[in-house]
């Protein structure tokens, strides 16, 4: 199981080496997400239209270590934007990646870019 | 990293734990618990409740994957047998070794069985644990069945006899506590409160035998009765031992540990043992040369204890509070400070009323500034104001006796309310919780509601008696700010689910972000969101499929999430009629895309383990065949259950299945506050369970009845009668107000039982709004529901109609692999998700 999350580490904007074209803006619905298929990674993209930003983060859920996380809700806590699993309820900052209502590990975050209409996310390799 | 083994997971061997994972960072510890006992640690003071629900999970005080989620390996099932204190090591029952830097001995005590003939008998119980509780419940099932009138006996009248006593009562028997003093509960009541108390409970059906040496048990294997003097039997089928607590402490004597005489464990203020990295706590711990029988002061031990070790000076109160209340009997027993108290030290205030059952002392300083302790019987609704009043050394009235009778003679009590105590005074004393501690959370901003002061402090979470206080102290800190006290959805919407379904209605507002824009703040999240997609839904009838990105998990894709990210699907099979050629095609969709099949609780099919990719190509084919949604998955109308009625019973009234496809068929795609659920029986002999139901319609002679707000699920009711022998038009009529009435006005959540219960007036208030119409609003009720009859649409079919909604099920946006990590295993003759492992 923990074989799993290794795959999954934070990525700093400054650390990018290679930018995965995924698909195109106008797939993505308004504050809301898909999973994008990277490598052998899972990866859930969020389009926070209400905010006008985009995250990123590992699909799959710490908690159960489902591939579920693309699948939840989005929304804030005092201001951090964050998403909440659809199997439990357990929310994550989609800046940092903590869980904010509970003691999970913490959740990897990857940069989102927007270019000429495409959908951008920055790996390491 | 050093090592904390914990011996015993019991209450005070958990609260460790509890304490210890809230105040330090585990990296520098390693802990390892022990439990004798197959489960995790329950709440033993409410240990009676299991006879009601046999409900052990509800005992529970963290489930089993808390321990792992903080970092606690708990090792249940498994006694400790040696402690070596040379090695610093420990030995299991298994003969497996660990070591530790400190040692927690938190082993509890076990019933005492005093040394009389026989108690070996079967049909002999003690009542400590959940297994002896089921093994009393089964004992009783078997002796009821030979002997109806059957009869159990007590030994020991004190606090737990009387509570094993009504348990035993509850469970069919004939009740008799047998006890040795003379009067009940020797260490709580005087002799006159005894009395007292002695003739509500014969009242009440319990048999009382006090001053009793019993000399032996009688019986051939198992009991057949008790005897005290040459002539003196009491024939009793089954005896359950509650004569008081030993220590645990045998594990002291492997390791030369210093006990006392009658035994436990001696320890210091600090918790320690003769040993320093040995510490006991709870019902083992010898302090101040007493055993405490009671949670609070083991849950200042288990404090004491976490903070020793972490390095902190805690030390344990040198006075013990044993004030205590009888719980859960049907009569209010309590007492505090010193209830007995000699004349030396101060007078005694009385007040006797035998035809009441009623009994209250209180005991008063010589100078009358000071209230030292006292007993109340059959009324002990002032207990928690005069236990504060003892234990803060608060001033009393220059008439003592107000405290007890009332300033005006009758009625009114003396004391204000809880807000005139000191900040510092106890609220919680299982979880020593201060006043201060729960109104300045408010005060300061941090806290708005109950529930937020019990999750961050604790209080109430213990025995429970506290629990009006601390709702008073809230709900006046409250008011205290002008804040009114009401249920706010989340931090976005500061409104009830009624108050924002008045303003989305009035400003027809029609999407989330209008809503937000409107009257809320931020950005939503998963509280507000799905309660505004339920008020669209109810107010426009809109299906799941407008702006998913709202929707709970469930409703988003229109089918139950499983465990393993697959889903489930349930076509709608109304009223449980089905033709064999659907049959057949559920069948071929089932092998087709290999799922799991299941009949359901509410006559229908379930097929599980759907990946979201196929969930469109399963719909289709189930839809090309006739079929519908069956918003399984939504908080809407599920199934009306319905008997074959007078279509093929010999008994049966009226069509009650074709009834039941009328009333499915108008109702199904409702979407409401919770889920919804009814069902038709063709007669009173209710084989469709008709009066679990939300609605419940039963033929009768003339007509229907119509009964509403039953249901089954955590807490099962039965619904009531609402109308009686009217026809399917006036039914409908009747069920359009009801239902309307419900969805506009409960609160997120809240099944039509528990909304009937909230209601003022309740059933009869409903009658008048429903039939009388009394609110003047049934023809605004119907029309609003059969608009949203005729606004039905199934969303199933819409999402497979519609190529930008098809897109939503896809688990790849950039493939169109599968999600290469689930795993299913094989169970009978079909799939299963693998099992998760944490
Ligand atoms: C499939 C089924 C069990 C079965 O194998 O028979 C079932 C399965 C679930 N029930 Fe149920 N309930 C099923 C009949 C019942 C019944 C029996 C009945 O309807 O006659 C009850 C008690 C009656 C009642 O509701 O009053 C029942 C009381 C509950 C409750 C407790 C409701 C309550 O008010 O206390 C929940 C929890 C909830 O809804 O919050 C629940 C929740 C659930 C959920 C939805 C849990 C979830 O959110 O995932 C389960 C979804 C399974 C799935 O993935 O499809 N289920 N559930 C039954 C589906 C019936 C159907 O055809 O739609
Ligand atoms: C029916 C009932 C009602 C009660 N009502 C109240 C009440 O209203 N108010 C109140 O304050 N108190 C009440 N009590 C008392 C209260 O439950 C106890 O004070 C409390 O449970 C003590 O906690 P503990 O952890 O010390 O002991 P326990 O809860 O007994 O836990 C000790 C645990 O250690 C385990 N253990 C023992 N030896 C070993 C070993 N060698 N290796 C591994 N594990 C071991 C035992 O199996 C047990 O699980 C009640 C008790 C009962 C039985
Ligand atoms: S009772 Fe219902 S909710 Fe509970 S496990 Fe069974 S199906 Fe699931
Ligand atoms: S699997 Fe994500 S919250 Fe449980």
């Amino acid at each position: 199981m923990e074989a799993i999350l290794e795959k999954y580490k934070s990525i700093a904007e400054g650390d990018v080496s290679v930018w995965f074209k995924v698909t195109t803006v106008d797939e993505f619905p308004e504050d809301g997400g898909l999973c994008i298929k990277y490598k052998d990674k899972q990866i859930a993209v969020f389009n926070f239209t209400r905010k006008n930003k985009w995250y990123a983060c590992q699909n799959v859920c710490p908690h159960k270590m489902e591939m579920v996380l693309s699948r939840g809700m989005l929304g804030d806590s005092e201001g951090i934007p964050k998403i909440a699993c659809p199997m439990h309820k357990k929310t994550f900052s989609l800046e940092t990646g903590e869980n904010l209502n509970g003691d999970l590990d913490a959740i990897a975050t990857y940069p989102v870019k927007i270019k000429d209409g495409f959908v951008f996310v920055g790996f390491e390799e | 990293m050093k090592t904390i083994i914990v011996i015993g997971n019991g209450m005070v061997g958990y609260k460790f734990c509890e304490k210890f994972v809230k105040k330090t960072s585990k990296e520098n510890f390693k802990v390892i618990v022990f439990g004798e006992e197959p489960r995790p640690a329950y709440d033993r003071v409410h240990l009676s409740a299991f006879f009601k629900n046999s409900d052990a999970k509800a005992l529970e005080l963290a489930p089993i994957n808390w321990y792992s989620d903080n970092a606690i390996e708990l090792i249940s099932n498994q006694r400790i047998t040696d402690i070596h204190r040379a090695t610093k090591t420990i030995t299991t029952v298994s003969d497996k070794e660990y070591s530790y830097d400190y040692l927690v001995l938190a082993t509890g005590s076990s019933a005492f069985v005093p040394p009389i003939k026989g108690t070996e008998k079967k049909g002999v119980f003690v009542y400590r644990t959940i297994e002896d509780l089921e093994g009393m419940l089964s004992y009783a099932d078997e002796i009821k069945k030979k002997n109806p009138n059957a009869k159990a006996a007590i030994l020991g009248g004190g606090l737990l006899g009387l509570e094993a006593g009504k348990a035993v009562m509850d469970m069919g028997l004939e009740p008799h506590i047998v006890e040795f003093a003379p009067k009940l509960m020797p260490r709580q009541l005087d002799m006159r409160s005894s009395q007292v108390l002695q003739l509500k409970l014969e009242s009440m059906g319990l048999n009382i035998h006090l001053s009793k040496a019993t000399n032996q048990i009688l019986g051939n294997g198992s009991i057949t009765g008790m005897e005290f003097g040459e002539d003196d039997v009491l024939d009793v089928e089954m005896l359950v031992i509650s004569a008081g607590i030993r220590p645990r402490d045998e594990l002291a004597k492997t390791c030369d540990l210093e006990m006392g005489v009658r035994g436990g464990i001696v320890v210091n203020n600090k918790m320690q043992t003769s040993d320093p990295t040995i510490f006991a706590i709870g019902e083992v711990a010898l302090y101040n040369q007493m055993i405490y029988g009671l949670v609070a002061p083991g849950y200042e031990m288990a404090e004491v204890a976490v903070d020793q070790i972490l390095g902190d000076t805690t030390i344990m109160s040198a006075d013990i509070d044993m004030s205590t209340k009888l719980k859960l009997i049907g009569v209010d027993v309590a007492s505090f400070g010193d209830p007995f108290m000699p004349a030396s030290k101060g007078h005694s205030i009385l007040f006797e009323d035998k035809t009441k059952s009623l009994y209250k002392r209180i005991n008063v300083s010589h100078d009358g500034k000071k209230l030292l302790g006292g007993i109340l019987v059959g009324d002990a609704s002032d207990y928690n104001m005069l236990h504060q009043i003892f234990l803060n050394g608060m001033a009393i009235p220059e008439n003592p006796e107000e405290l007890i009778l009332g300033s005006r003679g009758e009625g009114g009590s003396s004391f204000g309310s809880a807000m005139d105590l000191p900040d510092s005074a106890q609220i919680c004393s299982c979880e020593n919780v201060t006043k201060g501690d729960i109104c300045n959370p408010i005060l300061e901003g941090e806290c708005s509601s109950y529930e937020d002061i019990v999750s961050c402090t604790k209080a109430a979470t213990g025995c429970g008696g506290c629990k009006p206080m601390v709702v008073d102290l809230v709900n006046e800190t409250l008011k205290s700010l002008g804040k009114e006290v009401k249920e706010t959805i989340c931090e976005h919407l500061d409104y009830s689910r009624q108050e924002l379904y008045g303003i989305i209605k009035i400003k027809q507002l029609k999407n989330y972000n209008e809503v937000l824009d409107a009257c809320g703040k931020g950005d939503g999240c998963e509280i507000c969101k799905p309660l505004v997609a339920s008020i669209f839904a109810s107010l426009y009838n809109d299906t799941a499929n407008k702006e998913d990105v709202i929707q709970d998990s469930n409703d988003k894709f229109l089918a139950n999430i499983q465990r393993n990210g697959t889903y489930s699907v349930v076509p709608r099979i109304p009223g449980g009629e089905i033709t064999p050629e659907k049959l057949i095609v559920i069948g071929e969709v089932g092998k087709k895309y290999n799922l799991y099949t299941k009949i359901t609780g509410g006559q229908r099919i379930d097929l599980f383990g759907a990946e979201l990719n196929d969930l469109p190509a399963i719909w289709k084919e189930l839809i090309d065949a006739g079929f519908e949604s069956g918003h399984a998955y939504g908080k809407s109308l599920r199934t009306v259950k319905s008997c074959v009625g007078s279509t093929w019973c010999r008994y049966g009234m009226d069509e009650s299945i074709s009834f039941a496809i009328e009333l499915e068929d108008r109702y199904k795609g409702l979407r409401s506050p919770h889920k919804l659920k009814g069902g038709v029986s063709g007669c009173i002999r209710e084989c469709a369970e008709a009066r679990g139901k939300d609605f419940g319609v039963i033929a009768v002679e003339g007509g229907w009845n119509l009964y509403v707000a039953g249901n089954g699920g955590a807490t099962p009711k039965h619904a009531l009668l609402l109308a009686e022998q009217i026809d399917n038009e006036t039914c409908i009529k009747y069920l359009d107000r009801f239902l309307m009435y419900y969805i506009r006005t409960a609160a997120p959540l809240m099944r039509t039982a528990a909304w009937l219960d909230k209601l003022e007036g309740g059933i009869e208030q409903l009658k008048k709004i429903v039939v009388e119409d009394s609110l003047n609003l049934a023809t605004e009720l119907e029309t609003e529901m059969q608009f949203l009859v005729d606004a039905y649409e199934c969303e199933w079919k819409q999402a497979i109609e519609s190529e930008e909604t098809k897109k939503r099920f896809k688990h790849f946006a950039n493939s169109d692999d599968r999600d290469d990590n689930l795993v299913f295993v094989p169970m009978r003759e079909q799939n299963m998700p693998k099992h998760w492992e944490n």
